[in-house]
């Protein structure tokens, strides 16, 4: 067993090709930039696409347009440039449109430090888009992460139908670090599936039993509608209010009923402890660090690393809180989740650490407010 | 063959739009080119031109204001064969400018129609890029200090193959359109209209006034014969057929046992230029060739070649969590911005840390081990000082040792970089 040494976002770059991804689109932009960088490199010569647009709108359209077509994109950004996603985001969660974004979170806000990591943007990947429909937010911890995430992402985005968000972080992009590539053998690949044949084809039709239409590419030999209008099964304008309802229901609770199916973590939990720290992303490399520390030193915590963000893994952190009466959230942000945090834990103590000034939480500064009880 | 419209939802323009008109025209167009539904999509844009798709049996896609042409470009990549044609109005002409201007120096495959009638119909009449300047419009007086740009004159200055305009009520519509849509490479069409709902309401225009208005507008050779060019999506596959594969990355086996135990933590502290990001990749290919685990943590500004940059560098027989540096083992210090971005560390150090000092470089006091080199008395130039102290700690046996380093070396590099690189590690002698 080896090891070779890799960045973040160039593990995201596999990922995405291990994945099937033949097309992507970017708009140049620090700590994103060197996805595209390696995309350049690794999809032409596969056959596939990677294109600079003239903007980050153009961007991701053009992922939507080749998505439509019937491949598997991805696209990456970082603070500004999900901003300028914003209406297209929209767009791929009410018309269904799978698609991976990578917001690899710079310190903002606006242009903010484009060398500096936060993660800023975890409230804002929720609910930066009209009609605050739920999205998919995954977020990793290291290189290897990042690797296997963006499969995950891909399948999550190719099940569902929908945008799947990576919330990256400059501090694992552009992070160099060991990773054993073939540790992960060869990874299970979920496409969008065809209808069955025999019927005509409705575009938005969803077949009993499930709440994901099925899909046919624009450019096929059947006749595909796409539409970002408020739309019926067929693709076409609808102004009838309960169509309208069953599909904005639909288009909730296909991700918000699934969230157990993808409720990605670590935990590490003690029977006696009476915190637990709950942290993401890189941070989570701290909780690990400070976790360990108080575990020598006969003070433990137990430990929860999220790396599904959105839809909040709810269940999954009432499970893991059960055993203690204290949670402590850990964010490179002035208190994004934590919110979530509160909502669903309503009878435990809630504290919070944060930090936003372009430097990682140390493992010291966990200790600290972990123990200071 | 038979007519493509949507037999099911006709045309809803109100009475008199020349929408309609353009609607039949592009439908004539189809039935001569002998296109199936299957083979078209047509893209559509927000407003009225919105409406073009859903008349149509054939692919649709709808998208938000102003982003037609992103759509249409990433699904003429994804289907090379199929019949891309796009509808925006003035309207959605002026908010995405820009992607007019790529779409124009792109010269990929689609066929643009702009319907052009000189107001945002469905909003109440606003003025848009292409509004009049005495025109009375929805937006006041607004329109009377902003010049109507000229969309043919736009695109072929920014590289357009194919541009032209010409009225609704021209006599061989079908037949433009059709010439539009059979050129290979972007074709954008500049269609004046009159839109009843709204612009004619206040503004007298007929198709006798738009045909005097076309007259007397600067005339344009079709094709553009400055701008006659290979189409992109051709040219894109031609070149990337030349692309080499990629080969996954190598990977790097244990060969050597490290010179100390347990974590280990370098700080670089240099400027931009110095090659401190490839010195600190050394480092981390060094302990691979250890087995050992390694981040490599990096600040430096969005500057080129200037300011400081900073390189954090751990070697660890187990699993790294946080990738910074609170107490380094071995401090870098070659250049003076480098050192004051983090004069905080110093104080941290203590004998058993080691600092390799740059002789012109002021050093905050501290407890550890100096040691200090006259770069430029050894004729080693800024860029090579950090891959130079690289073969300084190895020599001293801290962290990494020689045979390491030298694998790194061999992996990193080749030919004669590597013999430059070799020869770099060993210009420093200890002791």
């Amino acid at each position: 067993m080896g090891f070779c040494l890799m960045e973040g976002n160039e593990a995201m770059a596999w990922g995405a090709v291990d994945s099937g991804c033949r097309f992507f689109a970017g708009y140049p932009i620090t700590p994103a930039t060197t996805i595209f960088n390696a995309l350049l490199k690794l999809l032409p010569p596969l056959g596939g696409v990677c294109l600079q647009g003239e903007d980050e709108i153009a961007s991701i359209g053009y992922c939507l347009g080749a998505s439509m077509g019937g491949l598997k994109v991805m696209t990456a950004t970082s603070g500004p440039g999900i901003s300028l996603y914003s209406e297209h985001i929209s767009f791929a969660i009410g018309s269904e449109i799978p698609i991976v974004i990578v917001d690899v979170q710079r310190l903002g806000p606006s242009t903010g430090s484009a060398t500096r990591g936060a993660d800023g943007d975890i409230q804002f990947l929720r609910w930066g888009n009209s009609g605050g429909l739920p999205v998919i937010v995954l977020a990793p911890v290291d290189v290897k992460d990042c690797y296997s995430l963006t499969i995950e992402a891909f399948n999550l985005a190719e099940e569902f139908r929908c945008p799947v968000f990576i919330a990256s972080n400059k501090e694992i992009a552009m992070t160099r670090e060991n990773i054993d590539m073939d540790a992960f053998g060869m990874p299970s690949i979920i496409s969008r599936p065809s209808p069955p044949p025999g019927r005509p084809f409705i575009p938005f039709e969803v077949s009993s039993g499930s709440k994901t239409p099925y899909f046919l590419p624009i450019g096929g030999r059947t006749i595909v509608r796409q539409t970002s209008s408020t739309h019926g099964p067929d693709g076409y304008i609808t102004t009838d209010s309960d169509e309208i309802a069953g599909i904005q229901d639909r288009l909730k609770n296909k991700l918000l009923s699934a969230v157990a199916k993808f409720s990605f973590h670590e935990s590490y939990l003690e029977e006696d402890a009476d915190t637990l720290l709950l942290v993401y992303g890189i941070t989570g490399r701290a909780g690990r660090d400070a976790y360990n520390v108080l575990k020598k030193a006969g003070k433990p915590f137990s430990l929860l690393i999220l790396k599904t963000l959105w839809p909040v893994p709810e269940d999954l952190i009432r499970e893991k809180a059960g055993h203690v009466n204290r949670v402590v959230v850990v964010e490179m942000n002035l208190g994004q989740y934590v919110r979530e945090i509160e909502r669903i834990l309503p009878d435990k103590k809630i504290d919070f650490l944060g930090r936003m000034d372009g430097k990682l939480i140390t493992p010291r500064q966990i200790e600290e407010v972990v123990s200071d009880v | 063959m038979s007519s493509l419209l949507n037999a099911g939802r006709p045309p809803v323009f109100c009475p008199g739009c020349s929408h309609d008109r353009i609607t039949h025209a592009l439908d004539k167009a189809f039935l001569n080119l002998g296109f199936q539904g299957e083979d078209v999509v047509i893209v559509t844009d927000i407003g009225c031109s919105g409406l073009f798709d859903t008349f149509f049996n054939t692919h649709a896609f709808h998208g938000l204001h102003g982003r037609a042409l992103t759509y249409a470009t990433g699904l003429k990549m994804a289907h090379p064969e199929l019949n891309v044609i796009v509808t925006m109005g003035d309207g959605g002409l002026g908010i995405g400018g820009a992607h007019i201007l790529s779409a124009c120096r792109r010269n990929l495959d689609l066929t643009l129609l702009v319907l052009n009638n000189f107001n945002f119909g469905m909003t109440g009449g606003q003025f848009s890029a292409t509004t009049p300047l005495n025109a009375q419009v929805g937006s006041g007086f607004l329109n009377q200090m902003e010049r109507p740009m000229d969309v043919c004159q736009v695109a072929s200055s920014a590289g357009a193959p194919y541009a032209k305009r010409f009225s609704s009520y021209a006599k061989n519509l079908v037949e433009e359109i059709k010439n539009a849509i059979r050129f290979e490479g972007f074709s954008i069409l500049d269609i004046w209209g009159i839109c009843p709902g709204r612009y004619t309401k206040r503004n007298r225009l007929t198709p006798q006034i738009i045909e005097d208005a076309l007259g007397k507008m600067p005339p344009i050779k079709n094709p553009v014969p400055e701008n006659l060019r290979k189409e992109y999506g051709r040219h894109y596959r031609e070149l990337a057929a030349d692309q080499k594969p990629v080969q996954r990355p190598t990977t790097i086996e244990r060969q050597f046992t490290p010179p100390e135990v347990g974590r280990k933590e370098v700080i670089i502290l240099g400027s931009a230029g110095q090659r401190i990001i490839t010195a600190g990749e050394i480092l981390c290919l060094a302990g691979l060739s250890a087995g050992l685990q390694t981040t490599q943590k990096n600040e430096y500004n969005i500057t080129v070649l200037r300011g400081h940059s900073i390189t954090e560098v751990v070697l660890s027989p187990e699993e790294i969590g946080y990738t910074g540096i609170e107490r380094p083992d071995v401090v870098l210090a070659l250049s003076q911005e480098g050192v004051d971005r983090r004069r905080h560390i110093f104080e941290n150090l203590d004998d058993q840390s080691l600092i390799i000092q740059g002789k012109e470089i002021d050093l905050p006091p501290c407890n550890a081990e100096v040691h200090l080199i006259d770069f430029k008395a050894l004729k080693i130039k800024p860029h090579d000082r950090a891959l130079a102290s690289m073969g300084v700690i190895a020599s001293l046996n801290r962290v990494i040792h020689l045979e390491m380093l030298e694998s790194a070396l061999k992996y990193r590099f080749k030919g004669s970089v590597l013999a430059s690189a070799m020869n770099i590690v060993k210009q420093v002698k200890i002791g």
